[in-house]
């Protein structure tokens, strides 16, 4: 019984984290006020730049960072046309995920068939060892340990750091920025292109570290549950580890349960994972909505310069 | 003020760019002979065969063994066809699209080469009649659409025949799709073969409702391996990723579709393969002498390890001797028509019989299929 609930909430974890890496970028992103629905698009072209690099160089760090180096690239499109230019953010967000599943499909097409080398888990020497928390928490490919340690570290960031401030304020109220110095076009650009850039590392870890593989489109709409994720999480970073993990859950509670036989509709559990998240979305309680950040009120609800 | 030239500009780059691109595009091929009804009159001049594929054509997988058939056919009659290939094509009315490009371009021979590009085809089909449309598994066809498929259940049950020998914990893992009659039967015929030699194995099933998902795959893989299950197999369209992911946990593999051998040096055991060569030949060259039409390849045409379809992939390093003499018997058995490996008595998991004692089911029966054997474990999704 321990190894199956240990086997579900590893998978979860497994399966959660490259959700996770996307929701923290986009949660950087929306924080000063740009939604990036290329989330998607960034995670794919992590996912192929990582898997080619790894290819090339043999080395699955290497690989990891070129892929976070190519959502970024992506996103960094976003955010001239969104940002510097002011075309509708969500328009715009949909054009780039397009564009990217588009160019790594047709880029990809000759990396279907080969082999990589992967980037080998790592058990923490003593922590891997405890009871049930040993193999759930500590037996994961060094980006799953990144995305735990990343959680903390955005909220130090967020909330104990000037430079978080500014990111706030960026998304709460764009004049006060000016008042510091700071230029919110600026901040914003930097915001979507680091999202881009964790957006891409998720995709790296789906391919460089879970799969082993590319193949086109094979983030699956993760990244679109991530924008998802980061309203659920009313854009709080602990929060945003706890939505991408019940995803990741969801998602492989239904092989789990299959695995031992229990009769689960393979249909029905596959859209599991997604109909939490829109209840979560239903249910969240106005004081919730509340902490959105005010800019981004505008670009969901209309408003000037949108 | 400033607006007008940047427009201007940007229109002038966008202008140039679909010009670029459209002249990038292939040029249309020269049309092919006889425009006569599909397959009936022989054709004149060079055929022009076109080829849909649902994924990449190097997937270690389904999508492989149709295009490696593609290129012994386009080698065997040489100038005689032209070929053209469209790799992932969805199985949507974006495969009508792909057909109507093809035909567009002189096609008169199109092999729809996925499970759910019939529908298109068949409604594609209706529009051309002097187009004969070759489907791949198929139960569909109309006056100018045959289907094919291979027994390949053959080569699943002598895979479980060599899985049963070579488990030491009797679990044998099966992932899988969707629950569609070739997909049971596989199961069923690979839960037979390992029965066959060894009583006690069981074969677990997932779903993952994709053809080609591998972070499914991959979830599903490291699943059944943490129920102790030691050897994988799986009817998906790519094979890489759960072969590789039984390699890297050093739990055994058994192959479909294609030879992926060279991904699991160590545990990989032995594998059913399509051998679609000479049957796409077959098929080319009924519609070149205008055989096609009222022959049993316009209808639901099938094929085994008789007819050279199937074959067993090469044994693996650490597949010992007598294994390998075991399973080259029984594939002898099954050449010479002394084993069906569908023969009763067959029961499925609830204890009824499915197949009487003596009784072996012909391939219409098998095709709809909508059980699993006994020694299965899982339920089919509804």
């Amino acid at each position: 019984m321990i190894e199956i609930i240990a086997a579900v909430l590893g998978g979860a974890i497994r399966s959660g984290t490259a959700v996770l890496f996307a929701c923290l970028g986009e949660l950087i992103a929306e924080r000063a006020g740009v939604v990036n629905l290329g989330t998607e698009g960034c995670m794919l072209a992590g996912a192929l730049g990582a898997f080619a690099g790894t290819a090339a160089t043999g080395n699955p760090f290497l690989g990891a960072l070129a892929g976070g180096l190519c959502g970024a690239a992506l996103a960094s499109v976003h955010a001239y046309v969104a940002v510097i230019r002011r075309a509708n953010q969500l328009a715009s967000g949909l054009a780039i995920t397009i564009l990217g599943l588009g160019i790594t499909s047709f880029w990809g097409r000759s990396f279907v068939s080969v082999q990589i080398q992967p980037m080998n888990s790592v058990s923490i020497p003593v922590l891997s060892d405890l009871p049930l928390i040993g193999p759930v928490l500590f037996q994961h490919d060094p980006l799953t340990y990144l995305a735990m340690l990343l959680a903390p570290a955005i909220w130090f960031f967020l909330y104990r750091t000037r430079w978080g401030l500014v990111l706030r304020a960026t998304g709460e109220r764009q004049d006060v920025v000016y008042s510091v110095g700071a230029t919110p076009t600026l901040i914003r650009c930097l915001a979507v292109i680091a999202g881009g850039f964790l957006a891409g590392l998720g995709g790296a870890q789906l391919a460089v570290a879970y799969t082993l593989n590319w193949v086109e489109n094979m983030t699956q709409g993760r990244g679109f549950v991530a924008v998802a994720l980061v309203i659920f999480a009313s854009w709080s970073p602990f929060m945003a580890v706890a939505g991408s993990y019940l995803f990741g859950g969801a998602l492989s509670l239904q092989l789990a349960l299959q695995a031992q036989g229990v009769g689960v509709s393979p249909y029905l559990m596959s859209a599991v994972p997604y109909v939490v998240t829109l209840l979560v979305l239903v249910l969240v309680g106005r004081r919730r909505r509340q902490a959105m950040p005010e800019e981004l009120r505008a670009v969901f609800e209309g408003g000037a310069g949108v | 003020m400033n607006r007008r030239p940047r427009f201007t500009w940007s229109a002038v780059v966008m202008s140039a760019a679909l010009l670029v691109s459209a002249a990038c595009a292939p040029a249309a091929a020269p049309a092919g002979g006889g425009g006569a009804p599909a397959g009936g009159a022989p054709a004149t001049g060079t055929l022009t065969v076109g080829f849909l594929f649902v994924g990449p054509k190097d997937d270690f997988g389904y999508n492989q063994a149709a295009y490696l058939g593609s290129v012994e056919m386009e080698k065997k009659l040489g100038s005689k066809v032209k070929v053209l290939r469209a790799e992932n094509v969805p199985e949507t009315e974006e495969a009508e699209r792909v057909m109507e490009g093809m035909i567009q371009q002189g096609a008169k021979v199109i092999f729809p080469t996925s499970y759910g590009h019939l529908d298109p085809a068949l409604n594609v089909a209706k529009r051309h009649a002097d187009v004969t449309f070759i489907h791949q598994g198929g139960l569909k066809t109309s006056t100018n659409l045959g289907t094919y498929f291979g027994n390949i259940y053959e080569g699943v049950y002598l895979g479980g025949v060599a899985a049963g020998k070579m488990t030491k914990t009797n679990k044998l893992g099966y992932i899988v799709s969707f629950p569609i009659p070739q997909v049971l039967e596989n199961i069923n015929a690979f839960e037979l073969g390992a029965k066959s030699v060894n009583p006690a194995a069981t074969t677990t099933v997932v779903f993952t409702a994709n053809w080609c998902d591998p972070g499914k795959q991959a979830e599903a893989a490291n699943n059944l391996i943490a129920q102790g299950v030691d050897v994988l197999t799986q009817h998906q369209d790519c094979g890489k990723t759960i072969v590789e992911t039984a390699e890297r946990k050093g739990v055994m593999s058994v192959g479909y579709h294609a030879d992926a051998s060279s991904l699991a040096p160590k545990g990989w055991l032995t594998g059913a393969a399509w051998n679609w060569g000479p049957l796409y030949t077959q098929e080319v060259q009924a519609v070149l002498d205008g055989k096609w039409a009222g022959s049993p390849l316009a209808g639901k045409y099938r094929v085994g390890m008789k007819e050279g379809a199937v074959n067993m992939a090469a044994f693996g390093a650490g597949v010992p001797k007598d294994v390998q003499d075991l399973v080259k018997s029984k594939q002898q058995a099954i050449l010479d028509g002394k084993l069906a490996p569908f023969a009763g008595p067959v029961k499925d998991q609830s204890g009824k019989e499915r197949i009487a004692t003596g009784v072996s089911p012909t391939v219409d029966v098998l095709e709809t299929t909508d059980y699993l054997v006994e020694g299965v474990v899982g339920t089919i999704p509804k």
